[in-house]
């Protein structure tokens, strides 16, 4: 019976080490991929492997990813909201990796709302 | 849907939205006997009994988001395809478990997919649960516990996006392993078994 050993999780310790701040910091960016079935479908699971790509990449310890349910707009899957602290929660839609990368590098670390893929203010 | 890694992801994610603190995903590959297995179990809220006779129409749904739920009912029908069923049984109170058969070999059954792409989603997306993952191929087997890893590294470690990439790595690399055959030594230490607390 093979198991997740100690020694795979001090390896992957010692890969990421040096990259990981203390992550107790409060938040200024927060990314939710909506996982409804139909966002699922549509590739929201991909979305937040580059997700935790692009924020190892960042090394920023102060951007939450977190996973919610559907919101109802199947037909726009995936979506994606960010909200940057002190702004309004931006919903993107039709999300894959390449605008995933997008989003990420310009509107979450540059603050610059990419208004191409913007579904609305909610 | 693409994978059966992507039910699972979406079977796990009814238990995440009806409060479960603790989810068990069990995917047996019963490849001598041509049957896939796979068990989500989750201690959320449950379901009712009156509910759960028509859980797998899909107008069933306590989404007030869109009016018909659609998950149960694409497992089932994906199952039923392949020769297999599906079945949701639930306490109130105390947890649901969703099983789902498949014939191994049947022409329709989608791949298993990215599984360790599954976890770690969950793993990441879902600070506050605890997920346990049990794999078996034929006789051999992979297992993982976050509450494990929990009590032996500190608890930011989960939470840290580069320990989720690598842990996917990870998980890939022993999953492989099970898919092909080879027996690692330094992998394949003894378990306790002590997580093989399956109701059915
Ligand atoms: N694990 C679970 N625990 C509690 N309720 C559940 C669970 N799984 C499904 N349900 C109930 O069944 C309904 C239908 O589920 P599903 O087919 O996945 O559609 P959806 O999630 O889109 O509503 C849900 O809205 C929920 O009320
Ligand atoms: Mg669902």
């Amino acid at each position: 019976m093979a198991k997740l050993t100690i020694e795979d999780l001090k390896r992957i310790k010692e890969k990421t080490a040096k990259k990981i701040s203390v992550r107790d910091g409060t938040a200024t960016a927060k990314i939710t991929v909506h996982m409804g079935t139909c966002g699922i479908a549509a590739g929201a699971r991909e979305v937040m492997g580059v997700l935790m790509e692009e924020l190892t990449n960042s090394g920023r310890d102060d951007i939450r990813v977190v996973n919610s349910g559907c919101i109802g707009m199947c037909s726009s899957e995936p979506n994606v909201t960010v909200e940057i602290e002190g702004g309004e929660p931006i919903v993107y839609q039709l999300i894959n990796s390449n605008k995933m990368r997008q989003i990420f590098k310009r509107h979450v670390l540059q603050g610059e709302i990419q208004t191409d893929f913007a579904l609305a203010k909610i | 849907m693409r994978e059966i890694s992507l039910h699972i992801l979406d079977v796990a994610e009814n238990g995440i939205t009806a409060g479960a603190s603790c989810i068990q995903i069990v995917v047996e590959e019963a490849r001598a006997e041509n049957v896939l297995k796979i068990v989500i179990r989750d201690n959320g809220r449950g379901i009712s009994s009156e509910k759960i006779d028509r859980i797998t129409d899909p107008f069933v749904t306590t989404r007030t988001t869109r009016r018909v739920g659609l998950g149960l009912s694409l497992l089932e029908a994906a199952a039923r395809r392949c020769d297999g069923e599906a079945k949701i049984e639930s306490e109130p109170g105390a947890g649901t478990e969703v099983t789902a058969v498949f014939r191994y070999n049947h022409i329709d059954r989608a791949p298993i997919g990215d599984m360790a792409g599954s976890i770690t989603t969950l793993i990441a997306g879902n600070p506050d649960v605890d997920f346990i993952y049990d794999h078996s191929v034929d006789d051999r087997h992979f297992g993982m516990d976050t509450r494990e890893i929990r009590k032996e590294l500190e608890d930011s470690f989960l939470a840290d996006p580069a320990v989720i990439y690598h842990l996917a790595q990870t998980i890939r690399k022993h999953l492989n392993r099970l898919d092909q055959g080879q027996m690692n030594s330094e992998m394949g230490e003894e378990g306790n078994g002590k997580i093989d607390d399956r109701r059915s």
